[in-house]
């Protein structure tokens, strides 16, 4: 790369091979991997509607994709995305706005939790919506 | 001001990251963001309305107004907030210029269409009531 040196000082992207492994660590890609996975996700929640625009069939063959058993996983692992995704965005909130949980004990715990809350909350709106 | 003082205000800057348009990026993600703190909930809150109310059930949901309206006003701050957060990681990982530019081009593409094939579909379902 041309140009001027970057300072060592920058910060990095959080890529994997350079981190020693910690929950935080781990909370911070964890927020990366759901934010792309939602990306593709969220394109077939968009199919699902327009193809209850289109037809009867169409929406009938869609519903039958998602009822069936790798239909049920994927919508699962959306919804466990989802809620790690928005759960985790509102502790980057409290970071970068009152700076609230900062101190290491706190974000590891918040970390744990925010982990627990996203598998049982997903498992939860999966058994609201009936899918089991 | 000790070591500063003999620094132009370039060389002060220089090597110190970009002075473009990150600054406006990180605030208009974060924003989307803070709607979607209220809209996801609600979409969550839709998207099992819509699965267990049947075909005509789920037309008749959609084609409530308030519904609609929400649904529209979602999809497009999701597809705001899914371009911002996708162009970081291409921006992140991608180094070739060529490769970056088209997968920041085909991300700007997939994020617009997919907000209105949702809106279209929404309208579609609104006027047929």
């Amino acid at each position: 790369m041309s140009g001027p040196q970057r300072a060592a000082t920058r910060p990095l992207s959080p890529h994997l091979q350079i981190w020693r492994y910690h929950v935080t660590m781990l909370a911070s890609i964890t927020h990366r991997i759901t934010g792309a996975a939602l990306y593709f996700g969220t394109f077939l929640i968009a199919a699902w509607l327009v193809a209850l625009a289109m037809s009867a069939e169409t929406f009938a063959m869609m519903q039958g994709i998602i009822t069936s058993l790798p239909g049920k996983v994927i919508l699962y692992l959306w919804a466990t995305a989802i809620l790690y995704h928005l759960f985790n965005g509102i502790r980057h909130m409290m970071w970068d706005g009152p700076g609230i949980g900062f101190s290491p004990k706190v974000a590891s715990n918040v970390s744990v939790v925010i982990y627990t809350l996203a598998i049982v909350g997903a498992a939860a709106l999966m058994f609201v919506a009936g899918a089991f | 001001m000790s070591q500063g003082q003999f620094l132009t205000p370039t060389k002060a800057a220089r090597g110190l990251g970009s002075a473009k348009s990150g600054t406006a990026h990180h605030i208009r993600l974060r924003v989307a963001a803070l709607a979607l703190l209220v809209l996801v909930p609600l979409a969550l809150y839709a998207i099992i309305s819509i699965s267990s109310a049947g075909f005509d059930g789920a037309r008749a949901w959609v084609a409530q107004p308030l519904h609609a309206t929400l649904l529209i006003l979602t999809a497009g701050v999701v597809s705001y907030h899914m371009r911002l957060g996708m162009q970081v990681i291409i921006e992140d990982y991608i180094a070739k210029t060529g490769m970056r530019t088209t997968l920041l081009i085909l991300n700007t593409f997939a994020t617009i269409a997919m907000f209105i094939a949702v809106a279209m579909a929404v309208v579609q379902i609104w006027i047929a009531g």
